[in-house]
């Protein structure tokens, strides 16, 4: 399977599709690939909602802007909608059914749910939606070594131990879900 | 070999700054150059440095005048309309023969403009960053990896010629992030010394003066005189370019910095649907490869330049195509990033307008 990812997250600030996104980077760092990680920054963050495109590449990445992404996780409604139609053809889409109430097929999109947001509260990990759906993605599209992934994890949640046996237990969620 | 890091492109600069001995940054804040100034406001205290938020551009530009004529590597950093603002410090530096490395993060202009990607500060930056006869150094580079790079090259460049030294970024630059292995440090108190800085010496010399002021004609004129042939040696040594599938391109495409790395994947796009494509992208701005530029043209048909602006680097390459292949452009301005099919699309047309 090619291992290439052009991926995009989007939600509300706040959710953590930045901070996916980071992790995922992370995770293409480990296994020393050719990485771009690029945050939504204009106007568009002033509504409220934020992006970002991270690609995972064997190749030098030309623009790190994603435009027709081949992996979306999408955190809300909004997000969900804007970028479903942008998905390149083979792609998956990957939403919080918590937070994305009406999910859409899309020619040639496979669309996966999972109540991430609920899985977490449940859990008594409430707030690592971003990083159950990480773990979903993974488990439809290992876009790398599941070491790399958990390493990465390590690496960008690590800074309170606390919180990182949360993520862990939110990726495993996701992995499984 | 040293580690890889991620790291955004504006806090590589400032990091890479840090390495190659500089101690003392003055800026004012704007978007999306925001990460320089905040990464030296957290690190310069740890390192006995100063990091020091200006009442506004125009005063951040002379405290680097000072600095560097005390003999110390100086940063300032902004954006476009900030960039602006601070063109009448940098031609007195200019004027005063001063060394300083500023960046611009450019975003979408005129005016206050917007706040996204953009290219539109080429001219300023090659042609006239502020009044008078000058030049300064601009430095595009087109990765995170190179931002590092040249942000700690750019001090050596600086002070081996006394000039100022820009480097021309953009938003997406700023704001990405990349793996980049950063340059080993440099300890500032292993940095040659400058006989002509204006330090202290307890009288053990005639005291040097730090100053762009010269009411006589003649010995202004003399003295740019001087500082051009300065300018001759840069264009000389310092001309950087990178060619990308160039050797039998019929189709030359010529960008740099962030819209290089779009024209990149046109020029794979363009291979495998037939077309002989190649990119030749400057990385000194000024001094513009000439060179390299010419012989990339020498066996091509035609060239096409991609920039996020209206046009502005386009003037550059006409002037060394001087005429012997059509040179054509295609830009997106305004804050917005061209798409790769896009450039494509204009490859396309312009192959299939020149012919086989």
């Amino acid at each position: 399977m090619d291992r290439e990812l052009q991926c995009v997250i989007a939600g509300f600030g706040g959710q953590g599709s930045l901070f996916a996104g980071k992790v995922i980077a992370t995770a293409g760092l480990i296994e020393d690939r050719e990485v771009s990680w690029m945050p939504s920054y204009g106007p568009e963050m002033r509504g409220g909602t934020a992006n970002c495109s991270v690609t995972l590449s064997d190749e030098p990445i030309g623009s790190p802007l994603v435009l027709h992404p081949n992996a979306l996780i999408a955190l809300n409604q909004p997000s969900f909608d804007k970028f479903l139609p942008t998905v390149a053809e083979g792609g998956i889409v990957v939403a919080d059914t918590a937070m994305v109430p009406e999910l859409r097929e899309a020619p040639g999109v496979t669309v996966v749910g999972i109540p991430a947001a609920k899985l977490c509260e449940e859990a008594g990990i409430k707030g690592l939606g971003n990083i159950v759906l990480i773990g979903k993605l993974w488990a439809a599209f290992p876009f790398c070594g599941q070491e790399a992934l958990e390493g990465a994890l390590a690496q960008v949640a690590g800074k309170k131990p606390a919180m990182l046996e949360k993520n862990k237990i939110a990726l495993e969620l996701g992995m499984k879900a | 070999m040293a580690q890889k890091v991620l790291m955004k492109g504006n806090e590589a600069m400032a990091e890479a700054a840090m390495r190659a001995g500089c101690r003392h940054f003055f800026g004012y804040p704007i978007t999306p150059q925001t990460e320089v100034a905040a990464y030296m406001a957290k690190m310069m205290p740890k390192v006995g440095g100063t990091y020091l938020q200006a009442e506004s551009e125009v005063a951040a530009i002379n405290m680097v005048y000072g600095a560097s004529a005390a003999g110390a590597r100086v940063m300032t950093s902004s954006s476009s309309p900030g960039i602006s603002l601070k063109s009448e410090g940098i031609s007195y530096m200019a004027g005063a023969d001063l060394p300083g490395v500023i960046i611009n993060v450019q975003r979408g202009g005129p005016g206050l403009g917007g706040i996204q990607p953009s290219q539109a500060d080429y001219w300023q930056a090659t042609k006239a960053t502020g009044h008078g006869d000058f030049q300064i150094v601009v430095f595009a580079p087109s990765t995170v990896q190179e931002m590092a790079d040249y942000a700690f090259e750019a001090f050596d460049v600086a002070d081996r010629y006394r000039v100022p030294v820009m480097i021309l970024a953009d938003g997406m630059l700023g704001q990405m992030m990349e793996p980049v292995v950063l340059p080993e440090a440099i300890d500032p108190a292993d940095l040659p010394a400058k006989p002509w800085a204006t330090c202290g010496h307890g009288h053990a010399r005639p005291h040097n003066v730090a100053n762009s002021l010269y009411l006589t004609a003649a010995a202004l004129e003399d003295l740019n005189r001087e500082r051009y042939e300065r300018y001759g040696a840069i264009k000389a040594a310092e001309q950087r370019a990178e060619c990308y599938r160039t050797e039998d391109a019929d189709i030359v495409l010529v960008a740099f910095g962030g819209a290089a790395r779009v024209a990149r994947s046109a020029v794979n796009a363009a291979r495998e649907r037939g077309i002989k494509a190649g990119l030749v992208r400057p990385i000194t701005l000024w001094p513009f490869p000439e060179d390299t530029l010419a012989e990339a043209l020498d066996h091509a048909k035609a060239a096409l330049v991609v920039e996020m602006n209206m046009g502005q680097m386009v003037e550059d390459v006409r002037l060394v195509a001087n005429g012997t292949v059509p040179v054509e452009f295609y830009g997106r301005t305004g804050g917005v990033i061209p798409a790769p099919e896009e450039v494509l699309a204009a490859v396309e047309a312009l192959s299939g307008k020149v012919g086989e």
